[in-house]
């Protein structure tokens, strides 16, 4: 298939968290989350009690999807940063690698020039971690947990 | 693409309903977003146009069960059914791990839903799948319609692989759940043998 599956690890999401939760931090963010281009959460961070985060990463998913969309239409590769500015709440999404998004959700008590710093040097550290998760998944030793499912298991998944 | 997650214990797996316009793709997910137990389920996203239509997706979470101590989730789409929305659907299709195609039964509707089994294998070779590769399951909805087109017919038309399909009255629910049992037993299926799409 054209897209390698997406696992993860314990050691990766340690240093993937870490940075999430260094941004929120340094950026005085709200909240921060990573998200693959499907609109998996991978990771959050910050006041996310409040959020209906599975839903923000479809939706972040989509209209990254959408972009990329009008990005072909004129012969570029990606637009890679959107920024959406509100009453009380911003949102920047930066696409990272062309892989994953990170999504910083930010009121007036930082700066959209503060979190674009913080979210640029993330990307950078990410990205290489996205990298070396992504070589790890293609390496035919890792075995996958679902080898040993049986079609019993299965079966009674769905026995209501 | 479905998602593993070792930490967290979980499997994430992507199903997209396609089908011709108006043909009860979303209704099939109200369906089975107002049967599940509030527990099971995230909230229903519709991005629609005011008069209803599908303009994106519609998208709903949906929590299955466990398997051997990983907790399947489900992200369940649909794709706009309507022609001149092509775009929108070949974004959705993207990391997709099974697909119900939607098939309205009746008679008027018999070139749509080849037209849309068509334009389905378009986009999916475009992304380097192939329908053939892809756990992938037909429903033949609106049953209830005064002039559908019979079963036999239907399946000889659209389902020439036999895979898994149904009848199904999506307003009333018959056959939703059957659908969606087939595929994400299809899916599981797949992640078993270590594969997925083409």
């Amino acid at each position: 298939m054209t897209n390698p599956q997406m696992v993860m690890y314990e050691e990766e999401f340690n240093q993937i968290q870490t940075i999430v939760d260094r941004v929120v931090r340094e950026a005085n963010a709200q909240v921060v989350f990573i998200i693959d281009k499907n609109g998996q959460l991978i990771a959050a961070a910050g006041e996310t009690d409040q959020l209906d985060t599975t839903s923000l990463a479809s939706l972040t998913a989509g209209n990254i999807a959408a972009t990329g969309g009008i990005a072909k239409l004129l012969r570029e590769n990606e637009f890679s940063t959107q920024f959406h500015e509100g009453e009380r709440a911003n949102i920047h999404i930066q696409l990272v690698g062309n892989r994953v998004i990170l999504v910083v959700i930010f009121d007036n008590k930082t700066s959209l020039g503060l979190v674009r710093l913080r979210v640029k040097k993330a990307s950078e550290e990410l990205n290489s971690i996205f990298e070396a998760l992504l070589s790890k998944v293609q390496d035919p030793q890792q075995s996958t947990p679902f080898a040993e499912i049986t079609d019993d298991d299965i079966d009674n998944l769905f026995n209501d | 693409m479905s998602f593993i997650n070792y930490l967290s214990r979980e499997i994430n797996c992507k199903i997209v309903y396609y089908g011709p316009g108006l043909c009860g793709k979303t209704t099939n997910l109200q369906y089975i977003y107002n049967k599940t137990n509030p527990e099971a389920k995230g909230k229903m996203i519709s991005l629609a146009t005011e008069t209803e239509r599908t303009l994106f997706f519609d998208f709903l979470p949906l929590a299955l069960g466990e398997i051997r101590g990983f907790k399947t989730r489900f992200h369940l789409y649909t794709v706009p059914g309507q022609v001149f929305y092509d775009a929108s659907r070949k974004l959705i299709l993207k990391g997709v791990d099974g697909v119900v195609f939607v098939a309205d039964s009746q008679i008027a509707r018999m070139e749509a839903n080849l037209e849309s089994m068509e334009n389905l294998r378009t986009n999916l070779a475009e992304q380097g799948y192939s329908l053939d590769k892809l756990p992938h399951v037909i429903q033949y909805n609106k049953r209830d319609m005064p002039s559908v087109a019979p079963v036999e017919e239907l399946r000889s038309l659209l389902n020439p692989n036999g895979m898994p399909d149904f009848g199904a009255i999506a307003t009333t629910g018959d056959g939703v759940f059957d659908t969606l049992k087939a595929v994400a037993k299809l899916v599981l299926t797949e992640l078993k043998r270590g594969g997925a799409g083409g």
